[in-house]
């Protein structure tokens, strides 16, 4: 009966995993080695910059550790969403580190890169529906992006394992492509591959011990068997079927770029007492192919400035200061700078108060004491720290209106301003149609005498 | 015991994160059956008020053979924007944890 294990050893990479965990993974038997490189879980900033979350000595030491676990089991190693947002700047990123690991350890193995970077011009409008909550697309939104991305589904980085690459560098990609491709590609059904490929996406998180490592998930005909890499970790039932919940709207539905991945009559069984069986899951082929779409802009410059308060007498009235202070800084902005209200936004938090959960905050009793940020967003980084300027001498010294005195109040830094340069906001939520799975996406295969 | 029980005395763990840069998902894991039924008041419309959001947008799930309730709707505030507080939405649990049982039950 063909089986394909893969192994997953961490959530994200540059996130760092016990070394012991993936050699254990090579003892039972790996057919592959995935690892997802990104998200758009922070935010909008990576995918519009084309920068890395990750820190590169992270990344390295995790890839080191990856590139010679596939090297000494002539296993492949897939890594998606390479540099956080799966740009082309991210997808080249890693593949500098991958070359200069192999380089300094001697390995010999053939990479394969994936471009899912798209340009505006070249995608067909006629093509792209919006996924809810999103409207119909407006074509300078997609002009106006920094950076778009497709979001691979496992054929391109099946089409780059057929060439003959050991390692696979891929850029935007399912969080599930990556772990499904050898499965199915070695001819296993999709519906335990796809399921067992969601499972695996956070590596460890799956189990009752997150912090312990990955796990090794076992495909077959009829269903999937998943473990912890570390021997004394463990999974359940209901550790395994939680994972379906997280980070998904639906947790019995996933679309992919082929179909819809079906877990509600899934079963989970435990196995012994720290592996789980999983059967019963589907997978639905699409009629559509379709490809979701990635894509942020600039909206401004910010700076920020953070002040706090101590005073019991100023928080006893927190509400009455602040709105004091918004309306101050619309008055000394316009007198100061000649700005109106379109020139530029700001918004103040007050931390220890409710700045998380502002307008829903269920509590609002007297705080010890405030953090008082403001954010400025206007046109240009300029524009964002002049308005902060202006606004310092009332962060320092605002009074209540009951006060006769002014009050110092504590500011966090010197300077007070910290300029934060462009802010992006993610504007795409289409998917795009496609003819062929692997068309809006780019292999190529890195030759020894590549720079 | 407090006078009014809320969502989170009956839950192992309430916790929220982004589904995506669009939509906010929150679970309610409850500690058994019969608080799992407790909270079947939990529908669209409570949701909406208590966030603040159209309940047209309120999607309900739940998992009996986890005692979980899922709740996902569209993320009120852009992620990354000016305005929003919790890039992650790691903390918008809150207001559902603390949500009373007693009162809505007993009436």
């Amino acid at each position: 009966m063909t089986e394909v294990r893969i192994l997953a050893p961490t959530g994200m990479l540059g996130a760092g995993f016990p070394p012991e965990t993936v050699t254990r993974g090579l003892e039972l038997g790996a057919d592959v080695i995935a690892v997802d490189g990104g998200s758009t879980d922070s935010g909008p900033y990576y995918l519009g910059s084309g920068t890395a979350k990750t820190a590169a000595a992270a990344v390295t030491q995790d890839l080191r550790l990856l590139l010679k676990a596939a090297a000494s089991a002539r296993i492949p190693l897939i890594v998606g969403s390479c540099g956080t947002s799966g740009t082309d700047s991210g997808v080249d990123w890693v593949a500098g580190i991958a070359r200069e690991i192999m380089a300094a350890e001697g390995l010999d193995l053939r990479i394969a890169v994936i471009y899912s970077e798209q340009h505006a011009s070249d995608l067909d409008l006629r093509r792209i529906r919006p996924l809810p909550p999103a409207g119909p697309l407006d074509p300078a939104t997609l002009a106006d992006c920094t950076h778009i991305v497709g979001m691979m589904g496992h054929e391109p980085i099946v089409a780059a394992l057929e060439g003959g690459a050991d390692v696979v560098l891929a850029g935007r990609a399912t969080d599930t492509a990556i772990a499904a491709a050898v499965p199915l590609m070695r001819g296993l059904p999709p519906g335990p591959a796809w399921h067992a490929a969601k499972i695996v996406e956070c590596g460890g998180q799956c189990t009752t011990n997150p912090r312990a490592g990955g796990v090794l998930a076992t495909i077959d005909e009829h269903g999937f068997t998943i473990e912890p890499l570390d021997p004394d970790n463990t999974c359940t039932p209901q550790s395994v079927a939680a994972h379906m919940l997280y980070e998904t709207v639906n947790p019995y539905s996933m679309r992919e770029p082929a179909g819809t991945i079906v877990v509600s009559e899934a079963a989970y069984s435990a196995v012994d007492h720290r592996r789980v069986r999983v059967e019963g899951s589907r997978f639905e082929p699409a009629e559509q192919h379709t490809i979701k779409l990635e894509g942020a802009r600039v909206t401004g410059y910010e700076t920020m400035s953070f002040t706090a308060i101590r005073d019991p007498h100023i928080l006893g009235q927190i509400d009455t200061w602040a709105a004091l202070l918004r309306k101050m800084i619309g008055e000394w902005v316009t007198r100061a700078l000649g700005l109106g209200d379109g020139d530029y936004e700001f918004d103040l938090r007050l931390y220890g108060y409710d700045a998380i959960l502002d307008g829903i905050e269920p509590d609002r009793s007297p705080p010890k004491e405030v953090g008082v940020m403001l954010l400025v967003r206007a046109a240009d980084q300029a524009t964002a720290t002049a308005v902060a300027k202006v606004v310092n001498p009332l962060m320092l010294h605002l009074p209540t209106p009951d006060m006769d005195y002014l009050p110092s109040l504590a500011f966090a830094t010197s300077p007070a301003e910290t300029e934060r340069g462009a802010a992006y906001e993610f504007v795409l939520n289409h998917a795009v149609d496609v003819d062929s799975p692997t068309a809006l996406f780019r292999i190529h295969r890195l030759e020894a005498t590549d720079a | 015991m407090p006078e009014t029980r809320t969502i989170a005395d009956l839950a192992v763990e309430v916790r929220s994160k982004n589904a995506g840069p669009f939509w906010v998902t929150m679970e309610v894991f409850l500690r058994d059956q019969a608080g799992y039924e407790l909270v079947s008041f939990l529908d669209a419309p409570v949701i909406a008020r208590l966030y603040g959001v159209d309940p047209a947008g309120v999607q309900i799930f739940r998992v009996p053979a986890l005692n979980v309730v899922k709740v996902s709707f569209p993320r009120p505030v852009s992620q990354g924007s000016l305005r929003d507080r919790d890039i992650h939405a790691g903390q918008h649990h809150v207001p559902l944890a603390r949500l009373p049982i007693t009162g809505l039950r007993s009436s």
